[in-house]
């Protein structure tokens, strides 16, 4: 990934008068739910030794100091106006480590259903003769304006990666993210795989890292957390189209969140 | 003090994007504004072309504090367009989840974003050294609500396999025991905060407006009901947009200093206003013992219906445990859907009263969509008794004044992500 090497942070550094300085961090919110920085006020148990750990020096939603001199930037949301490409651009200038959380940063996640509009179109039907007050670009993923260091995937983020990513970064190190697919999560949490009961679902091609959530509560997985990078979309169309699904329905699988990376089905497709 | 300006830009400890903006000259207020600069998003049109069975999925994302009451609205408006009616099992269930968010989404705003100001402290953060019992407490409350959620539906922001016509899991006996010894095990954590919040005085503001909340027969309405309101007519979640009327504000436009009598507030105060007869046992109790007697006329006072709001679920929640456990023997099966039509839903999130509306084509498509948002709703309120703050607090250092407005745009918890079409919502 990009801007790897002026990453490391180091830990304990002298402040002032010899004291331990505590890295810095910010939470920076664009187009989304909020529910990634949620994730992060949910930390209920690990809130007091996070506050011990690190100092928070910019969260809009929870705290009134804003400050700019964070090492660590945590960035939700994806990028879909001009004043958030500033924004954004501004803190990859300020932070040492830029790491975007949530499906909107990155992969567009449902935000990116909007780009398969017309947006004038789009924004006439909303606001009508008001549109021109709201500027609205088609989305885009924090990675495709500036480089980042680490994407920690899910519609939301997963809690336990969230400390164990943090733990990392506060040693210097980055960790790898996930290129195992979402069933061998699913065999581990020894789920019965949905479709031994006629459910179809597209984990097979999914990247893992949330437990194989959905499928234990019963849902099919739509890719929240991304493909894999080296997806095998072949035998999962054979797969779904030997349970019957049509084309649109395949193509509702794969664009829910992933409508930014598009997958052509017209190979599968011949007729 | 004759003239003065406040700019709050990106007010704090709110959800989204908010400027404060007034501009008093020569002791008028020339210029007024909640101004919303979240940036849009386009949920109607997203939805355009979607199965039905993505709706409530696509629809949480609006907003990750109330995930559940989108999925409600949604699944609501789902179930009337494709002509499911749910088990009375699905719903003891569904309430249970509305319970565990709102206290969640309570405790969050009453304990993170309000408490500070009465500490006289910029976060919860300070707190957590002068204050350590306040916020152990404070993130023990606001875990009861997430943990519910996830014992039932895997998370609470974004639940899984609620959907139209039921649950994709049922959730095991002894996962219901566990819920209800969570609660029960809350009860002096919930004690210390009446405590608490006993001795916060709200400041003085009194403002009459119209309060919109629903109405179901025999309990306090949260899950679904018909549109109420205080000035008096009671009408189904369909008749939505004969009773209300929606139009779009500019942000820069805003000299319009608009007739406020036409505004109404929804949320914590308005549903305690409308169904405090139907509040469970000790929350009644709590709200008599404050000495308060609906209607609530003073905004701040949003906090406080919040608090007995916590009380009232708390003991409702119980309740439908309870209820739960004495089905033995159920079988949970998904109904399917008899038509594809046009359906809306109504139900009440931790904010206010949400309306979804769909419209499928023979495929089971969406071809049209509409949500309305209860921040939306309140935007006119929240300028109407912004007005009435800044008159009465005419002379006052601008500062203090400041202040006081983002303590009264904080009281309303507006939930600006939630806003995605910032349009005004008249009541009519
Ligand atoms: S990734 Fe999902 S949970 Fe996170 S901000 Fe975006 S919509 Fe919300
Ligand atoms: S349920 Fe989905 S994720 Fe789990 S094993 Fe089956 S296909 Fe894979
Ligand atoms: S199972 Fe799939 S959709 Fe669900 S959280 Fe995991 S990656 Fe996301």
């Amino acid at each position: 990934m990009p801007g790897r090497s002026r990453l490391l942070l180091q830990r304990g550094q002298e402040g002032e008068g010899g004291a331990l300085m505590k890295p810095k961090l910010g939470v920076f919110s664009f187009t989304s739910c909020e529910g990634c920085q949620l994730t992060i006020l949910n930390l209920e148990d690990q809130m007091l030794d996070l506050l011990g750990a690190v100092e928070i020096v910019n969260f809009r939603e929870a705290i009134d100091d804003r400050r700019n001199d964070y090492d660590v930037a945590f960035v939700e949301g994806s990028i879909t106006t001009p004043e958030e490409v500033e924004e954004v651009q501004a803190i990859r200038g300020r932070a040492k480590i830029l790491v975007a959380i949530g499906a909107c940063a990155t992969i567009g996640g449902i935000n990116a259903l909007k780009n398969r509009h017309d947006l004038a179109t789009t924004k006439q039907k909303v606001y009508g003769d008001g549109a021109r007050h709201f500027p609205s670009e088609p989305t885009r993923r924090v990675r495709d304006v500036v480089p980042v260091d680490y994407e920690m995937h899910g519609c939301p983020i997963d809690k336990i990666e969230l400390v164990r990513v943090t733990k990392s970064l506060l040693l210097g190190q980055i960790p790898l993210p996930s290129e195992h697919a979402l069933c061998t999560e699913c065999k581990q949490r020894v789920n019965v795989c949905l479709y031994d009961k006629g459910i179809c679902c597209i984990g097979p091609i999914v990247r893992s890292g949330c437990g194989a959530i959905c499928p234990a509560f019963g849902e099919a997985c739509v890719a929240c957390r991304g493909f894999l990078s080296h997806p095998n979309i072949a035998s999962m169309v054979e797969i779904l189209k030997s349970k019957g699904l049509s084309r649109a329905e395949v193509e509702d699988r794969l664009t829910q969140f992933n409508s930014l990376t598009p997958v052509d089905l017209s190979p599968y497709y011949l007729s | 003090m004759k003239g003065y300006e406040i700019n709050v830009h990106h007010i704090t400890r709110v959800e989204g994007h908010g400027n404060v903006v007034v501009n008093v000259r020569d002791g008028r207020i020339e210029d007024l504004r909640l101004e919303i600069v979240e940036a849009p998003r386009f949920f109607e049109v997203m939805l355009e072309g979607r199965k039905w069975d993505e709706a409530a999925s696509i629809t949480a994302r609006i907003c990750g504090i109330c995930a559940i009451g989108h999925t409600m609205a949604s699944i609501l408006a789902s179930e009337d367009a494709l002509g499911i009616v749910p088990d009375e099992e699905t719903k003891l269930l569904r309430k249970l989840l509305i319970d565990g968010e709102t206290i969640q989404s309570h405790i969050l705003h009453l304990y993170f974003l309000v408490a500070p100001d009465f500490f006289n402290v910029g976060s919860v953060i300070p707190l957590a050294g002068t204050h350590p019992e306040v916020v152990k407490r404070a993130l023990r409350l606001k875990k009861l609500g997430n943990e519910i959620c996830e014992i039932l539906a895997g998370r609470k922001i974004h639940p899984i396999g609620v959907l139209p016509g039921g649950f994709a899991r049922w959730p095991l006996p002894e996962e219901i025991l566990r819920v209800r010894k969570i609660l029960e095990d809350a009860r002096p954590d919930l004690e210390a905060t009446v405590e608490l919040f006993k001795t916060l005085k709200m400041p003085e503001l009194e403002r009459k407006t119209e309060y919109v909340a629903l109405k179901a027969p025999g309990e306090y309405a949260f899950y679904t009901g018909d549109i109420a309101s205080s000035l008096g007519k009671v009408t189904p979640p369909q008749t939505y947009l004969d009773r209300i009327s929606e139009r779009v504000v500019s942000h820069s436009a805003a000299k319009h200093v608009k007739a406020q009598a036409e505004s109404y507030a929804v949320g914590a105060r308005a549903r305690l206003n409308i169904n405090h007869e139907m509040l469970r046992p000790w929350a009644k109790g709590v709200l008599k013992a404050l000495g308060l007697k609906p209607p609530l006329t003073n905004p701040f006072h949003n906090n406080t219906a919040q608090l007995i709001e916590v009380l009232h679920c708390y003991e409702n929640a119980i309740e439908m445990c309870d209820e739960l456990l004495a089905r033995k023997g159920y079988v949970h099966r998904m109904k399917q859907p008899t038509k594809y039509g046009r359906g809306a839903g109504a139900s009440e999130v931790p904010r206010g009263v949400l309306f979804h509306d769909y419209t499928l084509d023979a495929d089971g498509r969406i071809t049209k969509a509409n949500c309305i948002i209860p921040t939306g709703q309140n935007l006119a309120n929240i300028e109407a008794d912004m007005h009435t703050l800044v008159g009465q607090m005419a002379g006052r250092e601008p500062q203090e004044i400041q202040r006081g407005l983002e303590m009264l745009v904080r009281a309303y918890d507006p939930c600006i992500s939630c806003a995605t079409h910032f349009l005004e919502v008249r009541f009519v």
